[in-house]
């Protein structure tokens, strides 16, 4: 992650990590999850489930924070966050770095 | 974190690959038949996570529904839960809460069972300031049974029975439960779903009549006849049009058909419950012979 310059306490924060779970059979497509990702981490998949919707994927799964905002929209309880041990993110900072 | 009042023996069925919502769920009736974009789904996630959230014994929290597509939620729900006949959720719950006051009783039901079927319990039962939590998903339109007019449709809306614009004033939902007398009243939209997740956590712990309209999109119905989309297309008008004002007096907040949504805390004020009530009058006029709702054998031969 780039600064305009290095964060003051950039040694002890952390960036969270999710690792990303989609429940391909139960979704219904509605688009919710890959609309309001903050972090664009979910596209609109070209396959099907066996209903007949378009499942997410995600393509970009290193950007997840675990927010959560996904499973908390989704109104098919088709997709989930999990906590991955956190590790330091290195930050890139402008002059004093 | 293994929620409060769930078996074990249910925690260690649900595989870890399932949802962390799953110990809450009946999940052998999943997929639930709520359509594609609905909002329901997201409001009981956001029920959910209130009681993750509150670490509530979901033993003491029972959840009341009447019929309709909201009315399946009390079957869904892991928890002791009641499906009533039409509009009488709030009399059962009524029941539940003076047979059992320990318990957190919860209704969650539609904008035409609460307001049309079961007006008159509804704005009675905010009047006694009886100690429940009602939660009511308004997607303004009888989405069930085909698409019917609702007390609550805008005016001008399109619905099955008025396909020439809707003609009646609506309800302003919040505006009535706060003229009755509700303890508790906001409004959000399913967009909103951090706020309402502090919304319910605050009307588990807070006594009295409370009361949250939640309002979703109804893509197969309400959007279909009047244009607006799909439930997407909805969310993002919430997205754009949605004013959220805490502490706005509840009767400037109608909803207008294509206007702004004004969300938010109304109401938050302490009246005296229903029980405090009867303890406090008859407790006076009864003395000993009175306890907690009950009056004694022998009283009234003074």
């Amino acid at each position: 992650m780039r600064f305009w310059r290095t964060p003051l306490d950039a040694d002890k924060m952390k960036i969270p990590r999710g690792e990303l779970h989609i429940i391909v059979e139960r979704c219904k497509g509605c688009e919710f999850c890959v609309e309001y990702c903050p972090r664009d981490v979910l596209e609109m998949s070209d396959e099907f489930n066996s209903k007949g919707y378009h499942p997410p994927k995600a393509v970009r799964p290193e950007n997840c924070v675990n927010c959560d905002l996904c499973e908390m929209i989704c109104p098919e309880f088709a997709i989930y966050c999990l906590t991955v041990e956190e590790e330091p993110v290195p930050v890139e900072g402008g002059k004093t770095s | 974190m293994s929620p409060k009042g769930v078996p074990e023996a249910v925690i260690a069925a649900v595989s870890s690959e399932e949802h962390p919502i799953a110990p809450f769920l009946r999940m052998d009736r999943m997929p639930h038949i709520w359509c594609s974009t609905c909002g329901i789904g997201t409001a009981v996630k956001a029920l959910v996570a209130a009681f993750e959230k509150l670490e509530t014994d979901l033993d003491k929290v029972s959840i009341v529904s009447g019929i309709g597509c909201t009315g399946r939620v009390a079957g869904y729900v892991r928890l002791d839960s009641f499906h009533t006949t039409h509009g009488r959720p709030i009399p059962f719950a009524t029941g539940l809460k003076l047979a059992n006051s320990e318990l957190t009783v919860i209704v969650f039901s539609g904008d035409g069972d609460l307001s049309a079927i079961g007006g008159n319990h509804f704005i009675h039962a905010a009047r006694r300031n009886m100690d429940l939590k009602v939660i009511c998903v308004n997607n303004f339109i009888y989405g069930m049974t085909g698409g019917q007019a609702a007390p609550t449709t805008p005016l001008t809306a399109v619905t099955s029975t008025t396909p020439y614009g809707n003609a009646e004033p609506p309800f302003n939902l919040c505006h009535l439960a706060a003229a009755c007398g509700a303890n508790y009243v906001a409004r959000w939209t399913a967009l909103h779903v951090r706020r309402l997740t502090k919304a319910f956590a605050e009307i588990l712990v807070k006594p009295g009549f409370c009361f949250v309209e939640v309002i979703t999109p109804c893509s197969t119905l309400y959007a279909r006849k009047n244009r607006l989309g799909t439930g997407l297309d909805i969310m993002k008008y919430y997205h754009d049009n949605t004013v959220i004002e805490h502490g706005a007096e509840p009767a400037d907040t109608d909803i207008v058909f294509g206007g702004p949504i004004i969300c938010g805390k109304f109401v938050d004020r302490d009246r005296p419950t229903w029980l405090e009530y009867q303890d406090q009058h008859l407790g006076e006029v009864l003395g000993d012979k009175y306890y907690r709702g009950k009056v004694l054998q022998g009283a009234g031969e003074r």
